[in-house]
């Protein structure tokens, strides 16, 4: 078994390689540059310096957002095209929950992974550890922090945050929750693509054809077509 | 024997995905194109971000299909050709990744194509190239004529300074409130009207090879508002011929002077504009007078974006030793003089 996965979604770039109970090699990476530059060499200096060939992959795990629109349609575009031409499995994973999986399992309480959505949002979704699993308490969803940290005010549940862009939220988070928020360190901003393989590990293959990028939002131009069609979106 | 070269072509510049084989540069043996543009028909042009949503969706069923059609495995693929630029980025980069994780996936050989450069190249899957050669290059985005003296080598001799021709189609449609796109709805009017309005046309310098078509847009509006606030209305079919009729005859005129000037065996005509009607009529009467002169004109499925285009024009570069690596990224605004 040697497993690949793929994150591309936020400026953070993570390839890992996973053996049944081994992760064989990582490499992460959180600098603004182009993930089109750089995701497939990393890809191929990973393999190399862990001696796996392409043909002897056996699965292809890829965070599949939310995140930037580009970011995670490199990322989604790479695995598809490699599990399709490898003819093996791919497996598609909430960009969310790798960061929820790897700061909240020695965790007694509930995590809130998060990625900046501008103007005031985030991407986010609640997750906690029960039983030595990885369950989704809230699913990932595009909202003011706002609204979020009063919906999470209300479940009166310690809350554990994480990711790179905490900074721009965080007074907003502190100023309505104070003691039950917590802020994860810098170390574990990264989304750690070895946390991704594994959640990916032992779940089945979906369609490869039909595989897309979880992108929460609509395209703006879609919006407004249908707000001047006066279209109701239905959720 | 030498060996026949496979070369797979991948096209996502704008609002087509396309996947294409080509055998020893000039013979297709699989050509899929998935087009988007009933998608974009509501919005009256390409939105940049559906279109990259619709590429990651049709990627690898396009692929497939090329694969089955071709009847070939990935190691009787000599090289595996991509559209660099110019285009929209973000659907360039869909195509540019894939073609990436195909060429490490079962090694091979990866090329970066020019879009314009695949279109000139669609003209080889009809007629073998006699160099020194001239190409009409007129799309949505581009309006230059270039010329070849071999394989691979161009020199663009006049481009557009503003609008594309293509471009001024669309507004001018727009306008006339046809459907979009809108530049095949002119041309059908304009086969049903007689070039009754007079409408200016932009020669430039005298020795120039540019072209500029904005004026000849703002004229065309200028002209249905005068109407309408005339009461009067414009009979949309002689506006469409004359509107028709002052492109073509600079198109015309200029092709046919840089033709005699650079004294070229052969006049290719490309991009997706080539597939209008008047524009291959007045070319083949005009060329009529020019009996040394071969000119080309792809078929329909050719003009419009495909990857048998850019396949074609891979397997020069690819036999010229370019190669492209895994850290390729898609070039927006890529040159095509430098890019060979
Ligand atoms: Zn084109």
């Amino acid at each position: 078994m040697s497993i690949l996965a793929i994150d591309t979604s936020n400026y953070t770039l993570g390839v890992a390689l996973l053996e049944e109970d081994k992760v064989t090699g990582e490499y992460i990476t959180n600098v603004k540059v182009n993930h089109s530059v750089r995701a497939m060499p990393a890809i191929q200096t990973l393999m190399k310096d862990c001696g796996v060939e392409p043909n002897q992959l056996t699965k292809i795990v890829v965070a599949k957002g939310p995140g930037s629109y580009t970011g995670v349609r490199i990322g989604v575009t790479i695995a598809k095209t490699l599990a399709w031409s490898l003819n093996i499995p791919i497996v598609g994973v909430s960009s969310l929950e790798v960061l929820a999986a790897h700061t909240g399992r020695y965790f007694k309480g509930l995590v809130a992974p998060l990625f900046d959505a501008r103007r005031g949002q985030i991407y986010t979704g609640l997750y906690q550890y029960q039983n030595g699993m990885l369950e989704t308490v809230i699913e990932d969803q595009n909202l003011l922090t706002v609204d979020w940290v009063e919906k999470l005010k209300s479940l009166n549940q310690p809350v554990l945050f994480v990711g790179n862009d905490l900074p721009i939220h965080r007074e907003v988070i502190v100023s309505e929750l104070k003691e039950q928020a917590f802020f994860a360190d810098i170390t574990e901003h990264n989304p750690r693509p070895a946390e991704l393989g594994l959640l990916g590990r032992d779940r089945q293959g979906e369609d490869i054809h039909s595989f897309v990028p979880n992108y929460i939002r609509l395209v703006e131009a879609e919006v407004k077509w249908m707000e001047a069609n006066s279209i109701n979106e239905t959720k | 024997m030498k060996k026949d070269l496979f070369i797979m072509g991948i096209e996502t510049s704008c609002d087509e995905t396309a996947v294409a084989i080509i055998k020893n540069g000039t013979e297709i043996v699989a050509n899929v194109v998935a087009s988007q543009i009933e998608s974009h028909k509501r919005f009256g042009g390409v939105v940049p971000e559906i279109a990259s949503r619709h590429h990651v969706e049709q990627v690898t069923i396009v692929f497939e299909e090329a694969m089955q059609q071709a009847n070939l495995t990935f190691n009787q693929l000599d090289a595996i050709a991509v559209t660099e630029g110019p285009g929209l980025v973000g659907a360039l980069l869909i195509g540019v990744n894939a073609a990436k994780a195909i060429a490490f996936a079962h090694n091979i050989p990866l090329v970066a194509v020019h879009h314009i450069a695949g279109h000139i190249y669609a003209n080889r899957l009809v007629e073998e190239m006699k160099f020194p050669l001239l190409s009409l290059v007129v799309s949505g985005g581009h309006t230059e004529l270039v010329f070849m003296k071999e394989h691979g080598h161009f020199q663009v001799i006049g481009e557009t300074r503003d609008d594309a021709a293509g471009e001024a189609y669309d507004k001018v449609a727009r306008t006339l409130n046809l459907p979009y796109p809108g530049g095949p709805h002119i041309d059908r009017l304009a086969q049903e009207g007689e070039p009754t309005i007079d409408l200016p046309r932009a020669w430039l310098e005298e020795d120039s090879y540019d072209f500029s078509f904005s004026g000849l847009k703002s004229a065309v509006i200028n002209t249905v508002h005068n109407f309408t606030q005339r009461g009067e209305t414009i009979a949309p079919e002689n506006l469409a011929a004359s509107f028709q009729q002052s492109v073509i005859d600079v198109l015309v005129t200029k092709t046919m002077r840089a033709t005699k000037e650079y004294k070229v065996n052969q006049v290719l005509l490309a991009g997706g504009v080539a597939a209008n009607k008047g524009l291959r009529a007045a070319l083949n009467e005009a060329f009529t007078q020019l009996k040394d002169v071969e000119l080309v004109i792809p078929p329909l499925s050719l003009c419009t974006d495909n990857a048998a285009m850019i396949a074609a024009a891979g397997t020069i570069m690819f036999e010229k030793g370019q190669r492209a690596d895994l850290a390729l990224n898609a070039n927006p605004g890529l040159d095509l003089e430098i890019h060979n």
